[in-house]
């Protein structure tokens, strides 16, 4: 069976991101031939003694132009039992919205070091980001290693900065790799170049992650997208009286027979049936999309949510999140907003701006408002409850964006951090996670 | 096995009914873009799926060229009568008969298409369009969101698109401006054929390898047609081929090819050393940045 990996490749201006990725397609061979000599044609023309492998990925016009990546790009290659979607992201520091953007779906990141470099600012960023976006791998790819002839000493010290680093973050599992994307060494295959390395190379390494489980093994929760109900519109008349509700399974399981919840109304009921178009089911996960029939007919509409009994979330008004601020208009407190939250989009009030994290000191401080490119934490009141689950519990169900009811525009990404409904449930083990103790 | 594991056809799948269903609970006037190529046929029939045992709530749209496939203008309608869908047809050759727009000097339709898509979408009031567009396609698509802001001129900014994150789409716009939405912006060329082949969906016959007579002209091979024919040196032949995209007949070329059943394509495609696009699409060769301008313009 093939299985899916999202991951998202990070690192500071001229690290060689986007040669890493040309790189990873290049040798898993995913590049075909014509988009090949593309790159070779305008290596040429540009008048560089290599092929450059950036080129693969620079999609836009502005980007070829200036050498640098703008925006998030997708790309897609596949070993043997794994397919992988990865989002390169920018470094530039105005683009950090685009790495938040790249990890909030992301099962691992691969974050580039520069081997003669270290440790820069955009690095911490990005590792915070890491943190608090929650992505469950993450892989310090110490690049450039054949510009630092291969030396041992020079990974060992800048590794070891590094994963100092995601450890004061809480990001204890980060594991570093001695790699050069220009030359191929240890991104596909193991290079001969470092023989004092002796671990996996960068696919290896992805290839054997285990797949995400947490959706599936968390509680049963079902955002309802929307109702079901052909009537007259029905072709086969057994579907006349047919009403269900649609939506993709946020996390846990489901089985038919089994008692339901449906908040905010908070009226418990039977799941009778699981549709999807290809027949009936006796049990669904996450993340499926299905069709739920329930025994009651209550009023229920997009934006409720169906779940497990024990452990339902409890609807609420009251917010406590992590931001991480993505738009040039700053926040501040009494500000308007939607709150978009699984299938519900809510107005609310920015009530509170607690304090924005300092990346370089690692420290919480005060603040009255939140820039581009901030992390900070803020209470929202909501004009009608949402069910949310803390997010390090839940990715799914725990995160929400801000949105200005005017434009439209997104405004920022945000991470639940509890509210007082189950805040005595949720305790968060002091310096587990630093985000969480501003 | 539980919880249990989606594999990766069966995430994709799920992905793909979930945005069409979130697109479609958010927006007012959807429509579903439906050319009978590939992706278009694969992402109707995850749209039929989303809303089963419902019917389609929106109507399917169709761009055409005026210089369309006959094959594939009956297998459109084919479709459209199997599932009682609405179809409403936007037609370039309108527009050239009626001097709205003229006829390029290289013969090709699709930067022609553009104009009546909008002009459309403008007249219906569509909020929300469908497109079949995938990001492994070309690199200006690999930039593109999943739900994507257009503004009144139909035009994509791609240095200032809106973040997206997790799965949470953001598809709020003001009057006047659309959202186009891609549910197959994960899928590659290969996803959709194994999809093809698990879901049993049928396609237009020349998907699949036929005799055609053919031409070669800047290293494709152009059916002989009312459309295009060789001039000067290039020569007209019989050979096997068939389609690896479908598109207007003057820029859409075919590929050697003795494929004839979705398990030889499956073998082909996942051994081919050449993209689909750079294989059969003369509009694509025009500049490094060519579909970059069009999707700038409002394409789709």
């Amino acid at each position: 069976m093939s299985t899916l990996l999202r991951m998202a490749t990070a690192g500071s201006v001229d690290d060689g991101k986007s040669t890493l990725v040309g790189r990873l397609l290049h040798d898993t061979k995913s590049v075909l031939a014509d988009q090949m000599q593309a790159v070779e044609r305008v290596s040429k023309e540009k008048g560089l003694g290599v092929v450059d492998l950036a080129l693969l990925t620079d999609g836009l016009r502005a980007e070829r132009e200036q050498g640098i990546t703008i925006d998030v790009a997708y790309r897609y290659f596949a070993s043997a039992n794994r397919t992988f979607i990865l989002a390169d992201c920018p470094g530039h520091v105005q683009y950090t919205r685009n790495t938040v953007t790249g990890a909030s779906t992301a099962d691992a990141l691969v974050l580039l070091v520069d081997a003669r470099k270290g440790v820069l600012e955009q690095t911490r960023r990005h590792l915070a980001v890491a943190a608090l976006l929650r992505v469950p791998h993450v892989i310090v790819a110490v690049n450039k290693m054949d510009l630092v002839g291969y030396d041992a000493d020079i990974f060992a010290r800048v590794a070891q900065a590094v994963t100092a680093v995601a450890s004061e973050l809480g990001l204890g599992h980060a594991v570093a790799i001695p790699v050069s994307a220009l030359e191929g060494d240890n991104v596909v295959t193991r290079t001969s170049r470092a023989p004092w390395y002796d671990g996996p190379s960068l696919l290896e390494l992805l290839e054997g992650l285990p797949a995400a489980q947490d959706a599936a093994a968390y509680a049963f929760r079902l955002p309802v997208q929307l109702t079901i109900r052909p009537q007259d519109a029905s072709r086969d008349p057994a579907f006349r009286d047919y009403r269900g509700y649609a939506g993709q399974i946020a996390s846990g399981v489901v089985r038919r027979g089994e008692q339901v919840v449906v908040l905010p109304l908070g009226l418990a009921t039977t799941v009778v049936g699981i549709d999807t178009a290809d027949g009936e089911l006796d049990e669904a996960f996450a993340p499926m999309s299905v069709t739920l029939r329930l025994a009651d007919e209550f009023d229920i509409a997009r934006g409720d949510m169906i779940a497990a009994v024990e452990s339902a979330p409890v609807p609420t008004q009251d917010l406590d999140g992590m931001v991480a601020w993505l738009h040039e208009r700053p926040a501040r407190v009494g500000q308007r907003v939607l709150v978009k939250h699984t299938t519900r989009s809510v107005p609310a009030t920015i009530r509170d701006i607690a304090g924005r994290l300092d990346l370089d000191k690692m420290a919480p401080q005060a603040t009255e408002t939140l820039a581009l490119n901030d992390i900070g934490r803020v209470s929202l009141r909501l004009a009608s409850p949402v069910m949310a689950d803390n997010y390090l519990a839940s990715r799914r169900t725990g995160s929400f964006l801000l949105i200005d009811p005017q434009s439209g525009a997104t405004l920022a990404a945000g991470m639940v951090r509890g509210h007082q409904a189950f805040s005595d449930e949720m305790t968060i083990i002091p310096g587990q996670f630093w985000a969480w103790e501003i | 096995m539980s919880p249990g594991q989606l594999d990766l056809l069966g995430e994709l799948e799920s992905e793909a009914i979930h945005i069409i269903r979130e697109a479609s609970a958010e927006l007012e006037r959807p429509v579903l873009l439906f050319s009978g190529g590939k992706d278009s046929v694969v992402m109707l029939h995850l749209a039929l799926k989303a809303f089963w045992p419902g019917p389609l709530p929106f109507p399917v749209m169709h761009v055409d060229t005026g210089h369309n496939f006959p094959e594939v203008l009956a297998y459109r309608d084919e479709v459209v009568a199997r599932h009682r869908l609405r179809l409403l047809v936007a037609s370039v050759q309108d527009y050239l008969d009626d001097g709205r727009l003229v006829e390029r000097s290289d013969g090709t339709r699709n930067p022609l298409q553009t104009q009546p898509l909008l002009d459309a979408l403008a007249e219906h009031r569509f909020d929300a369009v469908f497109g079949g567009g995938r990001r492994d396609e070309e690199k200006a698509r690999a930039k593109e969101r999943v739900v994507s802001l257009r503004d009144e001129f139909g035009q994509w900014d791609p240095r200032n698109q809106r973040p997206e994150l997790w799965n949470l789409y953001n598809a709020r716009h003001r009057p006047g401006e659309h959202v186009r939405v891609f549910p197959l912006s994960n899928w590659t060329e290969l996803d959709v054929w194994r999809y093809v082949d698990r879901e049993g969906i049928d396609l237009p016959g020349l998907y699949f390898a036929h005799t055609r007579e053919v031409f070669e002209r800047d290293g494709m091979w152009l059916a002989v047609g009312p459309y295009s024919a060789p001039r000067g040196a290039e020569a007209a032949e019989t050979l096997t081929v068939r389609y690896r995209t479908v598109g207007d007949m003057s820029c859409t070329g075919a590929v050697q090819s003795e494929a004839a059943t979705v398990a030889d394509i499956l073998i082909e495609v996942a051994t081919t050393r050449i993209s689909e696009r750079g294989a059969t699409r003369a509009d694509d060769r025009l500049t490094e940045a060519a579909m970059e301008d069009r999707k700038k313009e409002g394409y789709f």
